[in-house]
């Protein structure tokens, strides 16, 4: 059992609601209100220090009854220890979690595939796409349990789906910016990306605004 | 040639192109353009799995894919002649392999390396094309998983045999086969039938 847990009782009592064992790896049930301030707590404190977060994944359990999980798998760099902390979401209310992007940066891709493959909504996620499937996927989450394997369109109509899906047309104001932020680079790089296949440097591009 | 287009040609899709009688200097002219573009094919190799491994084995010194002119791999579509989709096609890349194809100028082939890009092979599932032929059209298929190299120049082969068997005289060979009104390459009923299940995957569920 990893101290971390009686810690975790302690200081947050009634919204820890149950820690088990399993297979060496300590789990640790977390109300959802507080799940946000629980996680903050741990990479903060000292004695803590879970400053790298291993995953972040979900679980929809073949019994229909149960509620969904969200997981994060977290890891003490400095400890070489690991906790496991997992949210509960009831199918009869909104699937939503606070975003921990504010805590591990790393967070961002991983609740994006989350949101993807099971719908979960993360409250205060900078940019929430999906990550996996195209912008314009339109049969739902692939990894719920009442998602049908082979999707549900006909094959035809995934065809043409597809095949307008349009890539180009989706991507995020960040992913456009790297075009226009080369004058923000140091000047050997911005000269090397700018040095065309001839290794010619071209005219300089002035900015197209600021 | 026998490129000059019908009058009020073009009916649906493609464009109708007149025909020519075959004389002795076409079947002559056949003989050499033939074997010149047999000799000489490009790939455009899109590899996206496994099969693409074998695929580089099959270029590398062993197998040797230079004996058969396609040593130079043609990164860019506009100087491709084979389209060789080498791997799984996910529905997300079918825009990407689609575009690559329609960049690519006539003449074009395409082959199909792999039970995935084949038939989608055991990946009956949302994320995965049913046989990259419900995409662009396709010319060889090469069955494995993956093909030995042995097997894709072999399939090789069979498209220089094909390529050899062509005719100026038969110029709806080089019609573009352009995406329809519907938003498909095919009917829709072509494409639900090529992607029904077969084999292991009958006995999938489509519910939970």
């Amino acid at each position: 059992m990893n101290p971390s847990a009686a810690a975790l009782k302690a200081q947050f009592g009634g919204a820890i609601r149950r820690v088990t064992t399993s297979c060496g790896a300590t789990i640790v049930l977390v109300d959802a209100a507080r799940v946000s301030d629980v996680l903050r707590w741990l990479k903060a404190t000292p004695g803590e220090g879970y400053n790298y977060l291993a995953d972040l994944t979900a679980v929809e359990h073949r019994d229909g009854e149960r509620p969904l999980e969200v997981v994060y798998q977290l890891y003490a760099m400095e400890r070489k220890v690991s906790l496991r902390v997992k949210v509960e979401l009831p199918k009869d209310q909104a699937l939503e979690v606070p975003s921990v992007v504010s805590i591990w940066r790393g967070a961002d891709w991983m609740e994006r595939e989350v949101y993807d493959m099971f719908g979960i909504t993360f409250r205060g996620h900078p940019d929430l796409r999906r990550i996996l499937m195209w912008e314009t996927y339109a049969e739902g989450y692939p990894l719920r349990k009442d998602f049908p394997l082979r999707g549900r369109f006909s094959r035809a109509e995934q065809v043409r789906q597809a095949l307008n899906a349009n890539p180009e047309a989706h991507y995020s104001m960040e992913e456009l910016s790297i075009a226009e932020a080369i004058h923000e680079l140091p000047k050997d790089m911005r000269d090397r990306l700018a040095r065309g296949e001839r290794g010619q440097l071209p005219e300089p591009i002035e900015p197209s605004h600021g | 040639m026998g490129l000059t287009t019908v009058p009020g040609g073009g009916t649906g899709d493609t464009a109708v192109v007149a025909p020519v009688s075959p004389n002795w200097v076409t079947s002559r002219l056949d003989f050499l353009i033939n074997w010149a573009r047999s000799n000489s094919m490009w790939p455009m190799p899109f590899g996206t799995a496994c099969c693409a491994i074998e695929f580089m084995a099959s270029a590398a010194a062993r197998y040797d894919l230079a004996r058969f002119g396609m040593e130079r791999m043609s990164f860019s579509p506009r100087q491709a002649d084979v389209l060789l989709c080498a791997g799984r096609l996910p529905f997300k890349l079918a825009p990407v392999i689609r575009r690559i194809y329609d960049q690519m100028p006539q003449p074009k082939w395409v082959i199909s390396m792999g039970a995935c890009a084949s038939s989608g092979g055991i990946f009956d599932n949302y994320a995965m094309v049913q046989g990259i032929d419900t995409v662009v059209p396709v010319d060889v298929y090469v069955p494995g998983c993956p093909p030995r190299p042995e097997g894709l120049i072999y399939g090789i082969m069979m498209l220089q045999k094909k390529v050899k068997g062509e005719s100026l005289a038969d110029p709806s060979i080089r019609n573009e086969q352009v995406i329809g009104p519907s938003g498909l390459p095919l009917p829709a009923e072509r494409i639900d039938e090529l992607s029904e299940p077969f084999g292991n995957s009958i006995h999938q569920t489509r519910s939970a």
